[in-house]
C-alpha cells in the first residue's frame, strides 16, 4: 500500500511538473497574427496519395504563399473525427475544415455552437429536404463541392477507347452515392463512345472501412481482369493501393482518383481523374486570410478546372493522338453544355 | 470466371484467416482467450513492413513480422498468465494499443499515421501462388493439427486448457506452456498480417480491417478443431470470393453474401449445428 502510494506521489509530481514545464518546440507559431487553419483529414490519412494528400498540398501551399499557421488532425476511428473538429474550433481556429463527405454532419452541429468561426467541408453532403429543395449549409459554412461525374465521364470514355475490350471495370470504395457520383459519370463516358461496352462496377464495402482496406481492393481488381477487363478506374481512396498492385501483377492499366497517381504502377495507370482538392483548400484558407470567406455552396466543375484528367509525359505513349483529341472534344462539349452529364446511377 | 481463378482467389483470401485461426487455436486449447488475433496480425504486417522497408528483403520482412507478433503474444501472455489479469480485458487492450502503435511510429517514421512508403515483397505471379506466405498459411491448419494431437507437448496444451489443476497434479508447468501458446499464436497471426502486408508491398492504417475477429468466428465455428476451423477460413473466404464475383451480375444484393460468415457464426454459436464445446477452462487464470 505504502509502495502504491509513493508510486502514485511520484507520478502525480511529474504530472504537475509538466503543466509549468513545457517540452520546448510545442509553441511553434512563430507569427501571432498568422491565420490560423485546423484541418481534419479523412479516413485514408497523408500518404494515401490520392484524395487527403490533394488536401494536404493545398495546404503546404497556404503555408507557404500565404504564411497560414496550419494544423492537421489525422482522425484514427470514427467518433476521433468529431473530437477532432471540436477541439479546433475550441482552440479559436480561423477556419476549421474537414476534409471529406464523412464531416458533414460534425461540422453543421460545430458550426451552431461556434457561431464565430468559419468552417468548410471538402465534398460536403448538402441535403435536401422532402419536397426537393436544398437545404443550404449554416451561413458560416462554406461547402466545397466537385463535380466528379465530369472528370469521371472523360476517363469513361478514355477506358473505353482505350481499353480494347468490351468490358470496362470500375471499383468504388463505400458504397454511397458520393462515389455513385464516379460511377454515373464513368459509365456515361463509357456508353458515349462505346454503346455496347459493359462497365462491370464494384464496391469495397459499406462501412468507412472501404476507403483503407488494399487487400480486398486487390481481389476485386484481380477478379475484373481475369473476367476480361483491360482498364479499371477506382475511387476507393486507400482501397485503390491494392488496384495498383494488381495492374502491376497482370501487366493490364488502371486509372487513379482525386491526385496523379502514374507513380504508383509506373507504365500502366492509364491516367487519373484530379480533383482540384488542393485548389478548394488552398482557396478557402486564401479567402479567410483576405477576409473575404463567406458560407454557401461552392461547385468546381471541368469549366472552373477543379476536376479533370491527367495528360503528361507520364501517359503519353499510353493515350493515342486520335484517342486524346476525341477526349478532349467531349471535354468541350461538357464545358459548354452540349453533353449532359448524370451525377445519379 | 473460370474454377481455377475462383479456387485460387478463395485461398488467397483465406490465408490470413487460416494462419490467424491457427494461432488462435492454439492458445485457446491452452485456456487464453484469443480476441487478440487483430492486433497480432495488426503488428505483424506492420513489422514486416518496417523489416523490409529497412532491410529491402521480403524474407528479413517475414522475420520481423513473425517476431512482432510474438512480442505482442508474450504481452498477452504477461498480462493474462504472470499477472492474471482478464484476458477479455487484455485482449482488448493489446487491439487498442497495436492500432495507437502502429500510427504513432508511422507518424514518427514516415511523417504520416495512415500509409507507409512502398516495401518489397515477394514475386506472387498472377495467382498468388509465387508467395511462400500463402503455402505457409494453407499449411497451417495441418501443423497445428499435428501439434496439438501427434505430440506431448499438444497434450499438455489441451490439458492446461480443459482441466489446468489436474495438468498441474502430474507435474505439467501451466504457466509456461500457456506462454509457449500463446506466443505460438501470436507468431501465427502475426504472419497472417505478414501476408497482407507484403502481398500490398505497404503497411495502411487498421489494414486488417477486421479480419482478426472473423478467424475468432472461425475457431468458434469450428468448435475449437483445428481441421473444422480451416474448412470454417475457407468457408468465409469462399463467401467472400462469391460476393467479389456476383457484385454487380445483378439478382441478389451483394451486402446478402457479405453477411454469410456472420449468420454462420451466430447460427454455430446459437447451437443449431450440435453444441460448440469451449475448452472448460478458456478464459480463467490458472491457480
Amino acid at each position: 500500500m505504502r509502495k502504491l502510494l509513493i508510486t502514485v506521489a511520484i507520478l502525480l509530481a511529474v504530472h504537475t511538473a509538466f503543466l509549468v514545464f513545457s517540452p520546448r518546440g510545442t509553441e511553434a507559431v512563430a507569427d501571432p497574427d498568422a491565420t490560423r487553419v485546423g484541418i481534419v483529414l479523412d479516413v485514408g490519412g497523408r500518404g494515401d496519395k490520392s484524395f487527403n494528400d490533394g488536401a494536404y498540398a493545398g495546404a503546404d501551399s497556404a503555408m507557404k504563399r500565404l504564411g497560414a499557421d496550419i494544423r492537421f488532425i489525422e482522425p484514427g476511428e470514427g467518433a476521433d473525427r468529431e473530437a477532432g473538429l471540436r477541439l479546433l474550433a475550441a482552440e479559436g481556429m480561423d477556419l476549421i475544415m474537414g476534409i471529406g463527405f464523412i464531416f458533414t454532419d460534425d461540422l453543421i452541429v460545430l458550426s451552431r455552437e461556434y457561431p464565430n468561426s468559419n468552417f468548410a467541408g471538402v465534398d460536403f453532403s448538402v441535403g435536401t429536404d422532402e419536397a426537393g429543395n436544398v437545404i443550404p449549409p449554416p451561413p458560416n459554412v462554406a461547402a466545397l463541392k466537385f463535380r466528379e461525374e465530369e472528370g469521371s465521364f472523360l476517363v469513361g470514355a478514355l477506358a473505353a477507347l482505350v481499353g480494347n475490350s468490351k468490358r470496362v471495370g470500375f471499383i468504388g470504395g463505400m458504397d454511397i452515392p458520393l462515389i455513385h457520383k464516379f460511377e454515373a459519370g464513368y459509365r456515361a463516358g463509357v456508353k458515349h463512345v462505346c454503346p455496347d461496352c459493359t462497365v462491370v462496377a464494384q464496391y469495397a464495402g459499406v462501412t468507412p472501412e472501404a476507403f483503407a482496406n488494399p487487400g480486398r481492393g486487390k481481389e476485386l481488381a484481380l477478379s475484373q481482369y481475369q473476367s476480361g477487363v483491360n482498364v479499371i478506374f477506382h475511387a476507393s481512396g486507400a482501397t485503390g493501393g491494392g488496384l495498383f498492385e494488381a495492374a502491376r501483377a497482370t501487366g493490364k492499366l488502371a486509372i487513379g482518383v482525386d491526385a496523379d497517381q502514374a507513380a504508383e504502377a509506373p507504365g500502366r495507370v492509364l491516367t487519373s481523374m484530379i480533383k482540384g482538392v488542393n485548389a478548394a483548400v488552398y482557396d478557402a484558407v486564401a479567402r479567410v486570410d483576405g477576409k473575404t470567406f463567406k458560407g454557401g455552396v461552392y461547385s468546381f466543375g471541368l469549366a472552373e478546372g477543379g476536376v479533370g484528367y491527367v495528360y503528361d509525359d507520364n501517359n503519353r505513349a499510353l493515350i493515342p493522338d486520335a484517342v486524346h483529341r476525341r477526349v478532349e472534344q467531349i471535354k468541350a462539349d461538357i464545358i459548354a453544355g452540349r453533353i449532359k452529364v448524370p451525377s445519379t446511377r | 470466371m473460370n474454377p481455377f481463378d475462383f479456387i485460387t482467389q478463395t485461398l488467397r483470401i483465406a490465408v490470413p484467416y487460416l494462419f490467424a485461426a491457427s494461432g488462435g487455436l492454439v492458445a485457446e486449447r491452452a485456456g487464453i482467450v484469443s480476441l487478440t488475433l487483430e492486433g497480432f496480425m495488426l503488428s505483424g504486417a506492420f513489422s514486416a513492413t518496417l523489416g523490409s522497408y529497412y532491410s529491402g528483403s521480403a524474407v528479413i520482412g517475414v522475420l520481423a513480422g513473425a517476431a512482432g507478433g510474438l512480442l505482442f503474444g508474450l504481452l498477452h501472455g504477461i498480462a493474462t498468465v504472470r499477472f492474471r489479469a482478464d484476458q477479455v480485458v487484455s485482449g482488448i487492450a493489446v487491439n487498442l494499443l497495436v492500432i495507437g502503435l502502429t500510427q504513432v511510429i508511422l507518424m514518427l517514421l514516415f511523417d504520416s499515421s495512415s500509409n507507409s512508403p512502398r516495401v518489397e515483397g515477394f514475386q506472387a505471379g498472377l495467382s498468388g501462388f509465387g508467395d511462400p506466405l500463402v503455402w505457409m498459411g494453407l499449411a497451417s491448419v495441418p501443423v497445428v493439427a499435428f501439434l496439438l494431437y501427434r505430440t506431448p507437448f499438444g497434450l499438455r496444451i489441451q490439458a492446461a486448457g480443459e482441466h489446468p489443476e489436474a495438468a498441474a497434479s502430474v507435474g505439467i508447468n501451466v504457466r509456461f506452456v500457456r506462454y509457449v501458446a500463446v506466443a505460438i499464436s501470436g507468431v501465427l497471426a502475426g504472419l497472417g498480417g505478414v501476408y497482407l502486408a507484403l502481398d500490398q508491398h505497404q503497411f495502411t492504417n487498421n489494414m486488417t480491417a477486421g479480419r482478426g475477429f472473423i478467424a475468432i468466428a472461425a475457431v468458434i465455428f469450428g468448435r475449437w478443431n483445428p481441421w473444422l476451423a480451416g474448412g470454417a477460413c475457407l468457408l468465409f473466404a469462399t463467401a467472400e470470393t462469391l460476393q467479389i464475383q456476383l457484385q454487380g451480375v445483378g439478382g441478389i444484393p451483394s451486402q446478402f453474401i457479405g453477411m454469410i460468415p456472420y449468420v454462420l457464426t451466430i447460427v454455430a454459436l446459437a447451437g443449431l449445428m450440435g453444441r460448440a464445446v469451449a475448452p472448460a477452462a478458456l478464459g480463467r487464470a490458472e491457480d
